[in-house]
């Protein structure tokens, strides 16, 4: 199974993070109190190689578009380090963050509200050009608007040209989002739910688009989603993220054929699967999976913890099913299994081999998404 | 015979029912000619991208609409099965309710008590200063004003206890629950007067996959015990396909498909259905490049002549471009082309049969048959999962 999944791993990180951390500091209700903070994202390390798509995939609120704010360089992290090609990024000064940004570009959620609605498409993508040095002339800058709209299917380019965000479906403006961002020439893009606002017959489209770009122009790709099933699609790497941890990675069709960590098991049995409905008995009736029963023994909220105040250790325990009290105590260490598929997870220690056929056996199957994908095996 | 059936089971019916906005560059025509009937306690799923038509459909059957949207025509047939009291009688037929002539004080009586409503943006349709139990005892007083406070109470607890809220949340605020919490909250109010019908507009767009897991499961079991029917508005066909019984998919303000879940999905008629199945990445099967619907939702109000989806249509030949499609009955496997000339009065699709609007089943039209690339193109989804 690994053979095929294996891809080039020899391939050079182009950027990469290593054990960020970041906080954002809340006011304090008690002035004697202790300093409060938001715990976004907790020691993230991960990489992302030329023409290579890594997908980062967490409900709200679990810090995965802080992840990609950092890397953008839009907020500085509150510990760790980000290098590109091999160098710290130093994020001080004007002139250090235009350098960078020249190379790393992001892709922002919501097409309506990331361009700016009194100024033409030609403006948006001209800028750019100017600012990182690209264009020196105004014929030179027409031809560049020209192939970067023909680049994300914008054609005829003129006709687009001086048309404004409104004259434009929501699809047409992510492109235009595309074409700004790649008018950098980067060499990184940053897409944080590039299509989730998107029509169901547009996002298809603009993540195939985005596909096309990455294997021509050997882009590197951070793709944030929360739909684990455009991340299988989209991306060559998976990323698990929960309350601010990252808690399962490795290739795309290996996390989520074989997902490892509980929550992963969780997210994939909540997502939407068609195939899943096909236990419709003879007369056409419904049986009552999977709805009967509920898809993981949750607490009654069935919510992502608080980042103020976080649980201590895996921040999943609460809501973990085979929680153990070293899970209350700290985050376990990564775990690397087959295919360099790892996880952070005190279940697959070496240490844990005997408890593990335990737990396989008495409690109830997590993944119920796919049960010939034992959990545990 | 069949008549009878059709009075028992059928609870609702709607009848070439047309919704225009008015504007100053035209109308908009954001429902044409729907027709469709929902039986007792079926999930009907109505599935298009935004401009579809979907919420204006949904609105106009709880008569919401506001001016500049007109009902340009069509009916609204609601059979009630418990007698309530009815504020006056004035229509001879007890047993139908025509909706869309209720007058004021009928029209109170219907909605909530025999149809509710649940809204896609649950902090909107809450009141942001009122606490829940207020939110709660405000339907159950205006409908029952002879409840105490205490009755009101004890049922307002009961129906948070039902959608899964802890009762020591009843004085909290909108803004202290999370958005799952409110989303639970709404589906209480929609329940508190124990309705036929309930009309669910995107209710769990906005959340998170497992939340939305979760107050699927709540809807389903609160079927199962209370036999409403629910008329459910998404835009996500893999979700409708988890959990409707029937599926309308809606295009261009009509509905171009409607077959029972199992047939849409294994058997898909409608070039556009084809489509929308596959610009869903799936979680398993091979991984392969997908192919989009070229082209972009027409704007509704220059809709193309014909089919509105023949420009996006791989498949459309002459007779698209002219004449428009109207619902076809069509045998979910085997045999090809139209069994049987459409008849709207019994709109509900059977176990066996698929309604289409499509010229390319049309055996006038296009004595062929549908194209073999067309039939085989979606199946192998999901063949390759049983292995």
């Amino acid at each position: 199974m690994s053979t095929n999944t294996v891809t080039s791993t020899n391939e050079e990180p182009i950027l990469e993070a290593v054990h960020l951390r970041k906080e954002f500091p809340l006011r304090k209700v008690n002035l004697f109190g202790p300093p409060r903070a938001v715990h976004a994202v907790e020691d993230a390390s991960l990489a992302l190689r030329p023409g290579h798509a890594t997908a980062l995939v967490g409900e709200s609120g679990s810090g995965k578009t802080t992840v990609a704010r950092l890397l953008a360089s839009l907020y500085t992290p509150s510990a760790g380090t980000i290098r590109f090609q091999k160098e710290v990024v130093k994020t001080r000064g004007e002139a250090a963050l235009r350098a960078y940004r020249r190379h790393v570009q992001m892709i922002f959620q919501d097409p309506f509200s990331s361009l700016n609605s009194v100024h033409t498409v030609r403006y948006h993508l001209s800028r750019p050009l100017r600012i990182y040095g690209h264009a020196h002339s105004a014929a030179e800058e027409t031809r560049l608007v020209t192939s970067l709209l023909e680049r994300v299917n914008l054609t005829p380019a003129e006709q687009y040209m001086p048309k404004y965000p409104h004259q434009l479906s929501g699809g047409q403006r992510q492109r235009v989002a595309i074409a700004r961002a790649l008018a950098a020439m980067p060499s990184v893009l940053l897409a944080d739910e590039p299509v989730s606002m998107l029509d169901v017959s547009i996002r298809l489209d603009v993540l195939n688009l985005l596909i096309r770009l990455k294997e021509e122009e050997d882009l590197a790709l951070l793709f944030i989603t929360h739909d684990i099933a455009s991340a299988r699609y989209f991306a060559e790497e998976t990323l698990v993220m929960y309350a601010g941890q990252l808690v399962e990675g490795g290739p795309s069709e290996e996390v989520i054929q074989r997902p490892k960590h509980p929550y992963t098991q969780l997210l994939l049995s909540a997502a939407p699967d068609p195939d899943r409905f096909g236990s419709t008995d003879q007369h056409g009736g419904r049986k009552e999976t999977p709805w009967a029963q509920p898809v993981l023994a949750v607490d009654g909220s069935g919510e992502p913890s608080s980042l103020i105040n976080p649980p201590s250790g895996c921040r999943f325990h609460p809501r973990c099913p085979y929680a153990k009290p070293v899970c209350r105590q700290q985050f376990p260490p990564r775990t690397e299994l087959d295919g360099r598929h790892w996880v952070h997870c005190f279940l697959y220690g070496a240490e844990n081999k005997t408890h593990l056929s335990e737990i396989s056996l008495a409690s109830p199957s997590v993944g119920q998404a796919s049960p010939e994908n034992s959990p545990l095996r | 015979m069949i008549d009878t059936q059709i009075r028992t089971n059928t609870l609702l019916e709607v009848k070439h029912l047309s919704v225009d906005y008015e504007s100053a560059r035209g109308a908009v025509h954001a429902v044409t000619d729907v027709s469709f009937a929902i039986e007792r306690g079926q999930i009907l799923g109505l599935a298009g991208e935004s401009g579809s038509g979907k919420s204006t459909l949904a609105y106009a059957i709880a008569r919401l609409l506001q001016p500049p949207a007109v009902v340009t025509q069509g009916q609204v047939l609601f059979y009630p099965s418990k007698l309530p009291v009815r504020l006056d009688k004035t229509s001879k037929d007890d047993a139908v309710l025509d909706v869309l002539a209720l007058n004021p004080a009928q029209l109170r009586a219907f909605r909530w008590h025999d149809l509710s409503i649940v809204f896609q943006s649950a902090m909107n349709a809450l009141n942001p200063v009122l606490d829940i139990e207020v939110q709660i005892t405000d339907v159950l007083h205006s409908h029952n004003p002879q409840m105490t406070r205490q009755e009101a109470r004890s049922r307002a607890v009961e129906l948070l206890r039902l959608v899964g809220i802890a009762p020591d949340r009843l004085h909290s605020y909108p803004h202290e629950l999370s958005g799952g919490m409110r989303q639970r909250a709404i589906i209480a109010i929609a329940l508190a007067l124990d309705p036929e019908i309930i009309i669910m507009d995107e209710p769990t767009t906005a959340l998170d996959v497992v939340v939305q897991r979760d107050i699927l499961a709540q809807i389903m079991r609160l079927r199962n015990d209370f036999g409403f029917s629910v008329i459910f508005i998404t835009h996500d066909l893999s979700l409708l396909l988890e959990i409707a019984d029937t599926i309308a998919i809606m295009y261009a303000g009509s509905i171009v498909e409607m077959a029972t879940q199992e047939n849409l999905y294994r058997h898909p008629r409608h070039p556009y259905t084809h489509g929308l199945l596959n610009s869903f990445p799936s979680l398993r099967g091979p991984r392969r490049r997908r192919v989009s619907i070229p082209g972009s939702p027409p704007d509704l109000r220059s809709v193309p002549p014909g089919c509105a989806f023949h420009p996006r249509c791989a498949f459309s030949f002459a007779a698209c471009h002219t004449i428009q499609p109207t619902l076809l009955h069509v045998p979910c496997e085997g045999a090809k082309g139209c069994i049987e000339a459409p008849r709207v009065d019994s709109l509900s699709a059977g176990k066996r049969v698929t309604h289409v609007a499509c010229h390319l089943y049309d055996a006038t039209l296009n004595p062929e048959g549908p194209p073999e690339s067309l039939e085989s193109e979606n199946v192998n989804q999901h063949c390759n999962v049983n292995q």
